[in-house]
């Protein structure tokens, strides 16, 4: 479709949607009638600027369902978010939510190359967490014979990925380095294995993990992002050319504001990500605040297609650390210790307050390769690190050797920062 | 002229250093020698063992980090200075000790040694007539 193909449909889509929320959640009309913004005044994709932001505790203050635009009887699946600070955000979905997200999630196995001779083992958990079923029906909607594992249980997952000969694994980046590292211990090889793509995401990771990934397993990795709040996984999906992640920007109109003032930003400038879902019945947001840092790229991919691109995201705005006034992301530790090679990607950063300073100290497993005969040599590799880490982040950095497996093994989503600051 | 050594990062934790052991005999391994060399996190378990291939198997598969290396193994005679003189030797040819343990095996007293310079410490060996041990030897 042409940029101004595209351009139309959208103006086309927007316009319905102020309409539907304006008429129908209380929330937006209020918030509308305060800004003095009548559903008459959007004309185009352009006086999207004239809407209210939405933010996540909007959802929460509306939990669970205040911001449906349907009756109950109308939806006909909820989704609810982990949570893990006060009540979950819930989402609820109607029959043609469901067909939509069905529709973007079998685009997104398609531009990782993935089809119905595909045999494709589901790691992601299933629930109310969304990775799980929404790989699940992209997968069958393409014909691929789905394998619904859900998360956990190791062993399991290299016996049946050996056993029925998975040629697909979808789960979170950091399952895949841990089920990678499971092969061998379980007597399994890459020869017992007919894997070659993996699809991965539901949480940050860096571009050198992708290409870990990738050595490890030896596959083509691919990178799935979404978010519960606009559907779940395949808003948007890298293809083979990697240079960002192509958006489904007919149902899901990005837009870049900046952090702080959340002014528009123009194309290639980094700030946080905003969507509008252009054809959602169930919970449809005005530009929601996904907090995650990226850039927009409106030029044609090298692979042909014109949807827009986000840049990767390696962090969200909430991720981000303040240490001593410096900005430091969980991604940039992992994209040092990845680029040296020299330990294994296993972390686990601590941030304490000692006598009023910050300070940080970072534990990572030493490997089997790295295993050094004196302890010079040992003390020499963390300096190593330090200094590495010192010319990266600009800050000073504790680093610990710690043994194999002391860190904890996350089966969804990894938890890479221990902060003790705000205890 | 040398002797495989094992040596397993150990962290500081209680307990920690026993749980290698019980791996090792668990599988029936003999310790002939060990030593353990620390800092403030972490420390090097060093041991000479009956079979090193076999208990490098066993740590590996219980997740430690472990590697076997070559370390020159000297038999001393079993009297007041010969240690002395054999490390003057080293201090004359201008060799750096890195680490250095002794034990005694039946009758034997025996020197493991690292050195900085491996080549020029085998040089030293040889033009002193040092006597070596092997590994059969100590079966």
């Amino acid at each position: 479709m042409s940029r101004q193909n595209m351009r139309i449909l959208q103006s086309e889509r927007l316009k319905q949607l102020v309409q539907q929320v304006y008429d129908n959640v209380a929330f937006y009309r209020r918030r509308m009638d305060e800004m003095g913004v009548k559903p008459s005044d959007i004309q185009s994709i352009d006086d999207i600027v004239k809407l209210p932001f939405t933010y996540k505790n909007d959802l929460r203050d509306h939990y669970p369902f205040g911001l449906f635009a349907v009756p109950m009887k109308d939806i006909v699946r909820i989704h609810a978010s982990s949570g893990t600070t006060g009540k979950p955000t819930t989402v609820g979905y109607t029959q043609n939510d469901i067909e939509n997200w069905r529709e973007v999630l079998a685009r997104c196995l398609s531009m990782a190359g993935i089809s119905s001779s595909d045999i494709m083992q589901v790691s992601y958990g299933y629930g109310l967490f969304t990775g799980g079923l929404g790989v699940h029906y992209g997968a069958e909607t393409i014909g691929a014979t789905v394998i619904p594992v859900s998360g956990g249980n190791t062993r399991r997952q290299l016996q049946l990925m050996a056993d029925y000969g998975s040629t697909v694994l979808a789960c979170t980046p950091s399952y895949a380095l841990h089920l990678a590292e499971a092969l061998a211990e379980n007597a399994y090889s890459l020869a017992d294995l007919k894997l070659k793509i993996g699809v991965f995401g539901a949480e940050p990771w860096t571009e050198n993990m992708r290409l870990e990934l990738e050595k490890k397993w030896s596959i083509k990795a691919y990178d799935i992002y979404g978010l519960s709040e606009i559907m779940g996984p395949g808003v948007a999906n890298d293809c083979e050319c990697h240079t960002g992640l192509h958006i489904h920007e007919d149902h899901f109109f990005p837009e870049i504001v900046h952090p702080d003032t959340k002014q528009p930003m123009p194309d290639g400038e980094e700030g946080e990500l905003v969507f509008t879902t252009l054809t959602k019945e169930g919970i449809p947001l005005l530009r929601y605040n996904t907090r995650d840092l990226s850039t927009l790229n409106r030029s044609t991919c090298e692979c042909g297609r014109t949807t827009v691109r986000m840049k990767k995201i390696t962090g969200r705005s909430d991720d981000m650390l303040i240490i001593r006034g410096v900005n430091l992301f969980p991604s940039q530790i992992e994209h040092v210790l990845l680029e040296m090679g020299e330990t294994s990607a296993h972390y686990m950063l601590y941030v304490d307050k000692i006598n009023n300073l910050d300070t940080l100290e970072l534990k990572v497993e030493l490997d089997e390769a790295n295993m050094m005969e004196t302890i010079r040599d040992l003390q020499n590799l963390s300096k190593k690190i330090e200094h590495a880490l010192n010319s990266a982040i600009g800050l000073s950095v504790k680093v610990t050797l710690v043994e194999p497996k002391t860190i904890a093994r996350s089966e969804g989503k990894a938890v890479r920062v221990i902060d003790n600051r705000k205890k | 002229m040398t002797i495989r050594q094992l040596s397993v990062f150990l962290e500081n934790k209680t307990g920690h250093l026993n749980e290698i052991l019980a791996v090792l005999a668990i599988h029936n391994i003999n310790i002939i020698a060990l030593t353990v060399a620390d800092s403030s996190d972490y420390g090097i378990l060093r041991a000479i063992v009956s079979e090193p291939e076999k208990a490098l198997e066993a740590l590996r598969t219980e997740h430690f980090t472990v590697r076997v290396h070559d370390i020159l193994s000297l038999e001393m005679p079993a009297k007041p200075g010969s240690m002395s003189h054999i490390l003057d030797l080293f201090t004359a040819a201008d060799i750096c000790i890195e680490y250095v343990y002794a034990f005694s095996f039946g009758s034997k007293s025996i020197l493991m040694l690292r050195t900085d310079n491996g080549e020029k410490a085998l040089e030293v060996i040889k033009t002193n007539g040092l006597k070596s041990i092997s590994e059969a030897e100590l079966k």
